[in-house]
């Protein structure tokens, strides 16, 4: 296959735990542009394969903003916008603001964190050239796949296959895009 | 073959019993990662279903159209069709949403709490009991909004801007409900759905007809299993799990304060807060036992889901249902302390008074029948397991109608004291409810996985986890 036309070459193992292996040295071998396909998740494997996740502080922000905005609705509503004195009873009477300022900032983070782990994984993606690897549809059952993809600086389609072969895959197959 | 830490990995059986002589697997006999997909997978993508399917969704589909019937009639004429008056202005319609918004918790409480708990054996009822949360928050959301009177204009409850320049009034637990309610749906749809993704991409990739893989495919979102996908995925539920959990408590806490809020003798009470939580979770794993203890028969999942987690969910319905009866009792003790003559008449009232065969009805029901289930003997008895989450059901239903209708039949006047008879459209709309809750419940079966098929295969490929919990 020609190099263009690549996106990169997939070896597939038979448990997590080679995965994990072969994950572990192929990031040490000076790959980064590769990632590993498990039917559930495997401790460990982003993180051997040096994959950031960015979600918990956006779910922290999410969170804070979503408090401090019910809050702020809540004081502006009854002391700016449109105050009310009731017998004397204070405006600004915090402690009845609480559950509504709690509802929207578990709601506001959670939304984040929905929205946010799928947004970082580049989800929803109709199409992906994994899926023209006809045993890729095994990776949502009974296999495990590591593919290191061309657009990879230490990419050669030769020696990368050769550094595949010393994880004692099951099989290697080229993935087109 | 060695797991990442050292242990290994095959060959590890978990004993068959714990310590105190309960059965500890998770999972019942030889399961592969084929088997676990196979037998989920299989119940979505065959095209026929069991019989009983069949049966049960004719049954609940001619009740949703009751509460259709019943719902347009209630538009047409107004609330005036239900039993309601002065002074029970708060008929069926609450005592029908808390009831519902309790037996949702128990989908929380399995799916966050016991996860965040590291409780494994939540795994083969998790996905089910979010499911059962989602369907009954929808059940109960529906009831506030037609005791409104004009449901067409619920959007009032929100703040925004309107051409009077009002804001809804922000110190009244009313407006807490509509913001915790309407919280607590969307973080649990979230929650359900971020879970399904992973098995639907299994079932889209299992799939052999084009509109299966067309139908699942699409819902799947293009989830291809990478690693970077299942880190953001699994830190992601964890923080729902995380943000879940003080909801859930929250919800229902302020599901009470519109009870204890108010000046009534019989609602205004401090205990209502975390008896009401209590009684929620009760309820729920009733509700969870009532649908899975039928399910697990009829689709074979003997398997995955092993009567430890039936022993499991009959100690947790044992432990709330003692919280409860605490909450009865000092319900009545409070109001004989209290030295307060209304809140002693409420009492009396609630017990011997024109409603009283309903309180002893919630005694029977709640608190005395659940008692069985200190015998490890029925825990381990389908039938009687089913029976008894039948009368819990029955029980926790029957304790709102106590606390909603009883106080308020008494006011502090006597020429303000009255009566309330449910009218056949409350029980339409009671039963349509329900009949609103199965079809989903049903859709859910036949649709969408039921068991995590993801999490399963996480079991088989690390017994050892089985053993922690």
């Amino acid at each position: 296959m020609k190099m263009e036309n690549l996106f990169g070459l997939a070896a597939e193992f038979e448990s997590h735990v080679d995965l994990l292996r072969a994950a572990e040295k192929a990031h040490a071998q000076g790959y980064r542009k590769m990632d590993a396909y498990a039917p559930f998740p495997v401790d460990g494997l982003a993180e051997a394969l040096g994959k950031h996740n960015r979600v918990p502080l956006m779910v922290l922000l999410g969170g804070i903003i979503g408090g401090a905005g019910a809050y702020y609705m809540q004081w502006y509503a009854n002391l700016v916008s449109y105050p009310i004195n009731i017998g004397g009873r204070p405006m600004h009477s915090w402690p009845a603001f609480i559950p509504i300022t709690f509802e929207l900032t578990v709601l506001c983070a959670a939304l984040t964190a929905f929205f946010g782990s799928l947004a970082t994984s580049g989800l929803p993606k109709p199409y992906h050239p994994m899926f023209n690897l006809r045993q890729f549809e095994r990776a949502s059952q009974d296999r495990f796949f590591l593919c290191i993809e061309a657009r990879d600086a230490a990419f050669d389609s030769s020696r990368t296959h050769e550094f595949l072969q010393t994880l004692a895959p099951l099989q290697i197959a080229e993935v087109p895009k | 073959m060695n797991s990442p830490n050292g242990s290994p990995i095959t060959d590890h059986r978990s004993p068959p019993l714990s310590p105190l002589g309960y059965p500890t697997n998770l999972l019942a006999g030889e399961q592969t990662f084929e088997s676990v997909n196979e037998t989920i997978g299989s119940i979505v993508l065959q095209d026929r279903q069991p019989p009983p399917w069949w049966i049960g969704f004719a049954i609940a589909f001619v009740l949703l159209m009751i509460l259709l019937f019943a719902v347009s009639w209630l538009l047409v004429r107004g609330v005036g069709i239900w039993g309601i008056n002065i002074p029970v202005a708060w008929g069926f319609a609450i005592v029908n949403f808390v009831w519902w918004i309790g037996i949702a918790h128990a989908g929380t409480f399995i799916s966050a709490i016991l996860l965040l708990m590291f409780q494994h054996w939540r795994t083969a009822i998790n996905r089910f009991s979010e499911a059962m949360t989602l369907f009954a928050i929808a059940c109960a959301g529906m009831f506030p909004l037609l005791h409104l009177g004009r449901p067409w204009v619920f959007f009032w409850l929100f703040p925004y801007p309107d051409t009077m320049k009002l804001w809804p009034q922000f110190r009244s637990p009313l407006v807490w409900d509509v913001f915790a309610v309407g919280t607590y749906f969307t973080v649990s749809l979230l929650f359900w759905y971020l879970g399904l993704v992973p098995d639907l991409a299994t079932v889209r990739d299992r799939a052999r007809k084009n509109w299966q893989k067309k139908f699942y495919g699409v819902l799947a979102l293009g989830w291809r299993n990478s690693a970077a996908h299942w880190q953001r995925h699994q830190i992601a539920y964890l923080l729902l799990a995380g943000l879940a959990t003080p909801l859930v408590l929250s919800v229902h806490s302020v599901v009470s304060l519109d009870f204890a809020v108010a000046q009534l003798p019989g609602w205004h009470s401090t205990i209502f807060p975390p008896y009401f939580v209590a009684g929620a979770i009760y309820s729920g794993f009733a509700m969870v036992l009532t649908i899975v203890i039928p399910v697990r028969k009829i689709y074979r999942l003997e398997n995955l889901i092993t009567m430890r987690h039936f022993n499991n969910m009959a100690n947790v319905m044992l432990v709330t249902g003692l919280i409860v009866a605490y909450g009865y009792f000092i319900e009545a003790f409070m109001s004989w302390y209290s030295g307060d003559i209304f809140d002693q008449y409420m009492m009396t009232n609630r017990a011997f008074g024109p409603y009283g065969w309903i309180f002893w009805a919630l005694m029977f029901f709640n608190v005395l029948v659940p008692q069985a289930l200190w015998s490890a003997h029925i825990r381990r008895n389908l039938v009687a397991l089913f029976l008894v989450a039948l009368s819990i059901n029955l029980g926790m239903w029957v304790e709102r109608f106590v606390i909603v209708i009883t106080s308020l039949h008494r006011d502090f006047v006597p020429s303000s004291w009255g009566m309330f008879f449910p009218t056949i459209w409350d029980w339409a709309t009671l039963f349509g409810s329900i009949g609103l809750f199965l079809t989903l419940l049903f859709l859910f079966i036949r649709f969408l996985p039921m068991i995590s098929i993801s999490e399963s295969r996480e079991m088989v490929a690390e017994p050892q986890k089985a053993i922690t919990a």
